[in-house]
Order: C-alpha cells, then sequence, then structure tokens
C-alpha cells in the first residue's frame, strides 16, 4: 500500500498542519470576527443595502466557508502529490 | 389541500420505490453503504440529513424574529463544515469503520470509552429524533386533516421501511430524493417573495437590494419599520457580544461532534472523497441558508404589513360580507391565512384596547399603545406561501419539503441509534464472536425498534412541549464530551484511555447539569456563568473538556505503541494498517 520509496510521511503531517491552521484563521476571521467582533466597526460599510458587518454574519461568512473546503481539497491534493502520498 | 395531498403522496411513493431498489445485503451496506458513495452524492446526502425541521420549518420564522441575533444558527450551522472537513472527516474515513464509538473505543482501547461514547450518540440522536417526528405530526395535523399522532404512525411507517430495509444504503439514496424535495420546496415561494418584496427573483440579492420600486434599501426599511413598532433594529440584537461568540461556538463545534454527520463521511471511498464530500455537503446547505435571511427578512415585513392595524373579524361574524364591509370604510381587514392559522392557537390576538383592531407592537413602542398580537415562530415557512397569496400548489410543495426534512433526519439518526445498539454495544461489547449475518438482523431489529420508540418519543413529548428546550443538549453535550475526544485523538498521540474517559464524562455531567438547572431548575439569567446562556455553555466546557483530558493523559502513562502507530497511520491517506491491540476484534476497511 505505502511502500512507494518517496513517501515522506513527517513532511506531509507538517504540511497538512500549517495549511489546516491558515485555514482555521480565516475561518474564524469571517466568521467570529466579521460577524461578531468587530461588526459594529464593519456595520459602518455597507455591501448593496446591507451593513457589511450584518451581511458577513447572515450571507457573507457561509459563502467563504465554502470556497476555503474547496480549497482545502485542492490544496490537500497538491500536498498529497508533493509527498508522495497516494490520496 | 388537494395539491397537498398530491406532493405528499408522490413524494412518499418515491421514496418506497427507492426503498426496495437499495436493499442491503450485509453489515457494511447496512451501517456505511458499502463504502462506496459517490462523494457529490453523499454531500447531497449529508445535507438532506442535516437540514432537520428545524433548519426548514423553523429557522426563517426565528430569524424574522430575531434580526441580527438569528445569525448564531445561520454560522453556526454551517461553519461546523470547515471543522469536519479539515479536522475530523478525511481522518475518521481513514480510519475505517462504522460509527463514532468505534473510533473512541478502538483510539482510546478501553470498552468503558466505548460504552461513553454510546450513551453521548444516543441521548444526541434521540432527542434530536424527536423533534423530528414533532414536526411529521405538525405537517400532516396542519394541512391534510389527519390526527397528530396518526400522522406520527405514517411517518413512522415511511422511515420504518427503507431504514430497516435499506439501512445506510437506502437512507443515502432516499436522502437524496429528499434534498431535491426539499430545496425545491424552499427556494420556489422564496423567489416569489423577493420578486414581490425587492422585484429581484434571486433572494440573496434580493436580501441587498432596494425595496420594490423605492429608493431605499429592503433592510433599512425594515430597521424603520420595525423601530417605529418598538422593536429593537432589525440588523442588532439585545444579547451580549460574548453569548452571541459562546452559541456560535457550540453549535459549530457541536455540529462537528454530531454522530449522525460524522458517520455520512464514513459511506465514502477514501479520506480524499471524504474532503470533497463535506465541500459539496456545505454547498447544498448553503442553498438553503442563505436563502433563509431573506426569507426571514421577507417574513416580518409581510407579517407586519398584513396584520399590523388590521380590523379584527371575530368568528360569528361572516368573513367575507365583513371583510368587504372594512374595505368600503378605508380599513385593512384581518387577512384569511390569519384566521386559518388561528385556529391552531399559534396567533393569539387580544384587544387590550377594546378598538377591534390589531395593534402589533414592540416593548418601547413610541405612541405606548400596548402589543396585542403574539405569533408563534414556528408557523412562517408553512404560513408564508398563504401571506404572499401564493397560488395552492406551492403550499403542498412546502408540506412535502417540510416533511422531506424531517423524515431524511430522522432516517439518519436512526441509523446512528441501531448501529450503537447492534455493533457498538453487542458485537464490540457484549458478544465479540458475533458473525456478520446475526449482525445484520439484530441491527434491522434495532432500526425497527428505534423507530417505535422515536414514534412514541414524539407523540409523548408533544404533550409535554419540551422539544424545543432540549435541542440545546444535542449541540452542547456534541461539543463538549464528543468534539474534544475525537479531535485530539487525531493530533495528539499522547491523549490516552485516562484522558479521554475523564474528558468525556466531564463534557457530558457539567452541561447536562448546566442545562437541567438552567431550563428545567428554576435557574434565573442574572446566575449564567460568565453571562453565557444554555445554549452556549457547550462552547465553554468544551475547552474545559480538552484541558482534563491533557491534563490527566500527561500524568498518567502514554498509550500503546500500537495505538500511537495508529494515529500515524490515519493522518496520512493509503498507510492504514491493522495494528494488534488498536484494531482487536475487527479489521479496518481498506481505502479504495
Amino acid at each position: 500500500m505505502s511502500e512507494k520509496q518517496t513517501t515522506d510521511a513527517k513532511g506531509y503531517w507538517a504540511a497538512t498542519i500549517r495549511l489546516t491552521l491558515t485555514l482555521l484563521a480565516i475561518w474564524f476571521v469571517v466568521s467570529y470576527g466579521a460577524g461578531i467582533l468587530f461588526r459594529d466597526f464593519l456595520d459602518q460599510f455597507a455591501i448593496g443595502g446591507a451593513p457589511l458587518g450584518f451581511w458577513f454574519a447572515q450571507q457573507g461568512s457561509i459563502y467563504v466557508f465554502v470556497g476555503l473546503i474547496f480549497y482545502y481539497c485542492f490544496a490537500m491534493a497538491r500536498l498529497e502529490r508533493k509527498y508522495g502520498v497516494e490520496g | 389541500m388537494d395539491w397537498t395531498l398530491f406532493f405528499v403522496i408522490t413524494t412518499f411513493a418515491l421514496y418506497i420505490g427507492i426503498a426496495i431498489w437499495a436493499r442491503a445485503g450485509s453489515t457494511d451496506d447496512f451501517y456505511v453503504a458499502g463504502h462506496d458513495v459517490h462523494p457529490t452524492v453523499n454531500g447531497m446526502a449529508t445535507a438532506a440529513d442535516w437540514m432537520s425541521a428545524a433548519s426548514f420549518l423553523s429557522m426563517a420564522g426565528l430569524i424574522a424574529f430575531l434580526g441580527y441575533g438569528g445569525s448564531v444558527y445561520l454560522m453556526g450551522w454551517t461553519g461546523g463544515y470547515v471543522l469536519l472537513a479539515v479536522l475530523l472527516a478525511p481522518f475518521l474515513r481513514e480510519f475505517g469503520k462504522f460509527t463514532v464509538p468505534d473510533f473512541v473505543g478502538d483510539r482510546y482501547y478501553s470498552d468503558l470509552a466505548r460504552i461513553i461514547a454510546v450513551i453521548c450518540a444516543l441521548f444526541v440522536s434521540f432527542t434530536y429524533i424527536a423533534g423530528q417526528m414533532k414536526g411529521v405530526g405538525v405537517a400532516f395535523s396542519g394541512f391534510l386533516g389527519v390526527d397528530f399522532n396518526v400522522g406520527i404512525i405514517i411517518g413512522m411507517v415511511i422511515v420504518f421501511f427503507y431504514a430497516v430495509l435499506g439501512g445506510m444504503k437506502g437512507v443515502t439514496y432516499t436522502q437524496v430524493a429528499q434534498y431535491c424535495v426539499l430545496i425545491f420546496a424552499y427556494t420556489v415561494p422564496a423567489i416569489f417573495m423577493s420578486l414581490i418584496i425587492t422585484g429581484n427573483p434571486i433572494p440573496q440579492l434580493g436580501f441587498i437590494g432596494n425595496a420594490a420600486g423605492e429608493d431605499i434599501s429592503m433592510l433599512s426599511k425594515l430597521n424603520g419599520v420595525v423601530t417605529d413598532l418598538g422593536f429593537q433594529e432589525y440588523t442588532q440584537t439585545d444579547k451580549s457580544m460574548f453569548d452571541v461568540f459562546a452559541i456560535t461556538g457550540a453549535l459549530m463545534f457541536g455540529t462537528a461532534g454530531l454522530p449522525h454527520v460524522i458517520i455520512r463521511f464514513f459511506t465514502v471511498p477514501s479520506a480524499k472523497a471524504a474532503r470533497y464530500s463535506a465541500g459539496w455537503a456545505l454547498i447544498f446547505i448553503a442553498a438553503l441558508y442563505t436563502t433563509a435571511p431573506a426569507v426571514g427578512a421577507f417574513a416580518r415585513i409581510n407579517f407586519i404589513d398584513t396584520v399590523n392595524e388590521a380590523t379584527y373579524i371575530t368568528d360569528e361574524e361572516n368573513y367575507e360580507t365583513r371583510a368587504a364591509e372594512i374595505e368600503e370604510a378605508g380599513g385593512k381587514p384581518v387577512p384569511t391565512w390569519y384566521k386559518t392559522w388561528e385556529k391552531t392557537g399559534l396567533l393569539q390576538y387580544g384587544d387590550k384596547n377594546g378598538d377591534g383592531i390589531m395593534q402589533y407592537r414592540g416593548p418601547n413602542a413610541p405612541d405606548g399603545v400596548e402589543n396585542e398580537v403574539n405569533p408563534n415562530r414556528d408557523i412562517f415557512v408553512l404560513a408564508n406561501p398563504q401571506i404572499a397569496q401564493l397560488p395552492g400548489w406551492v403550499i403542498g410543495l412546502v408540506v412535502a419539503g417540510g416533511l422531506a426534512a424531517a423524515l431524511s433526519t430522522a432516517a439518519g439518526l436512526l441509523m446512528v441509534i441501531s448501529s450503537a445498539v447492534s455493533h457498538d454495544i453487542c458485537r464490540r461489547t457484549l458478544f465479540k464472536n458475533m458473525d456478520d449475518k446475526t449482525e445484520l438482523r439484530v441491527a434491522r431489529g434495532a432500526a425497527a425498534g428505534a423507530v417505535v420508540a422515536a414514534g412514541l418519543l414524539g407523540i409523548f413529548s408533544s404533550q409535554l412541549g419540551f422539544v424545543a428546550q432540549v435541542v440545546a443538549f444535542a449541540f452542547g453535550l456534541a461539543s463538549a464530551s464528543l468534539f474534544p475526544v475525537i479531535f485530539l485523538g487525531i493530533f495528539w498521540k499522547r491523549m490516552n484511555k485516562e484522558g479521554a474517559i475523564v474528558a468525556m464524562l466531564f463534557g457530558l455531567i457539567s452541561t447536562f447539569a448546566y442545562i437541567v438547572y438552567f431550563k428545567f431548575g428554576g435557574g434565573t439569567p442574572d446566575q449564567y456563568f460568565f453571562g453565557v446562556s444554555p445554549e452556549g455553555i457547550g462552547f465553554v466546557f468544551m475547552w474545559v473538556s480538552g484541558a482534563l483530558g491533557i491534563g490527566i493523559s500527561l500524568a498518567t502513562a502514554p498509550p500503546p505503541q500500537d495505538i500511537q502507530d495508529l494515529v500515524e497511520d490515519i493522518r496520512v491517506p493509503g498507510t492504514r494498517q491493522p495494528h494488534g491491540i488498536a484494531d482487536a476484534g475487527m479489521a479496518p476497511a481498506p481505502a479504495e
């Protein structure tokens, strides 16, 4: 199964952790950040007719979540090629 | 009425047809649909599994009255999928077994840990399923003139058919059909309402657009209308920021820890497929979750427009003649949808100033008029098509959609309950030599028993009326007890059995006690721990539970080498090997 000579499991796992932390930082910023903690500040701006912080809480964060997961799929496939892991 | 019957019968026939086609032949089929469901298909099934009667029927109505405060549900119930995708799903798939207690019991090499996980899973699932059955009863009794209990029994028979026959395989493919029904049923009225209120057919754009034919945004207009009546601005909330933060957290981490969601990711062929599957699931969920806030705002506008300052017509008067008289005199008669729903007791009007006109006001009304109208938030999704005067078939469609949402979630929960009994308790703990055929028979029996228990719970709980309150349990318990041990089990090799058992027990008992005290034991909000309401407490206790698990693990012996090797394996796709004590009694299923 895993007898490929070039498999670098340690490097793969370290890179996975870095990617995961980056994505979770974005996840935190768009929901807890933009939608809750900095909402009052962001509400002075508007997207269409909606206050920006409110929009992030009810729409924007969800769109970003979808993007994050698909980026993760894509980036993990790249890591698997780079470290010789069979995905 | 005729349209409703038509849609309900057609969709039910479809579900039964799928059940017969997708019968399960082995325990592999029964628990995890043979591990070979396509990621997109699984994503759609996960979306239907996840979106319950609460998402479909109650959420938009809650948002309509909570405004910004309703955001906790939107962010909480979608953000959890990011956690699932990057922290749990691919690794649990790589682990390669059937259930959440499988993972906990094997990773922590302990039948005690397995049994505690079973208790958490059963508690969460039964809490949740009672609400689904109640939703089925409401839809039947409200629209088809069937008795509430008979409605629940009809729902039970349908679920019995595909869950007991088809197991996870039958459930998966019926959930796909149910997703199509529910999303169509949700978006059609939303598009109509968006067109009427904002002139834009796409609800997500109408939400941020201008009110139809006016030079003011829909949301600013709504803010103006509600503050004039003495309510909080729609885009604000009176909850504290920390409480909003904690509730969102409990819902997110709770979502990621819910067993009926996690087991869906065991059905795909590989870790890679599990990642994609989470992405697809969230796309399908987002289709409803980004529509819901628009529906909420539109519903609030429609409600105020049609009800506030309308002249009431009593049941003794002839509605048509009286309504014509009122209109002639330049007044607004109470709408027919209001009279229909009034019979259910979910809308109440008390004429406090004796003028026969319905004043709808908030707590700080500038004109000092007292509020006379009390709507139940749960009715809005069902009543919306009538409020917006949409054609009869739209109403029938919405009823079929609500039933699809409730039945698909109920089926997913039944799978957790039956596998906990037949697999985790019987096969893995009590009778370790049980063969596959016997286990499949026990699993079918357990599913059948669970259907009956769930139905009785639905019938019984409708008398108590406690379902809405105990839903907080499901998320609180999942986030405080299951999430930390699963997460640490993957990301921290040093986590051992002692740490896991203490962490789960602490999460279970503390969250349970807090919720019971404040929901049923007479606790008052000024006693809240750091101002956190029972809905959000799971988030706080999750951190304590994780910290306890780490502390106890460090103070006791590290886990055996077999276990540490197992953790290494599940982190890297394609390297999973059986490891002595970690897999004692059952070999892992290979990835594709």
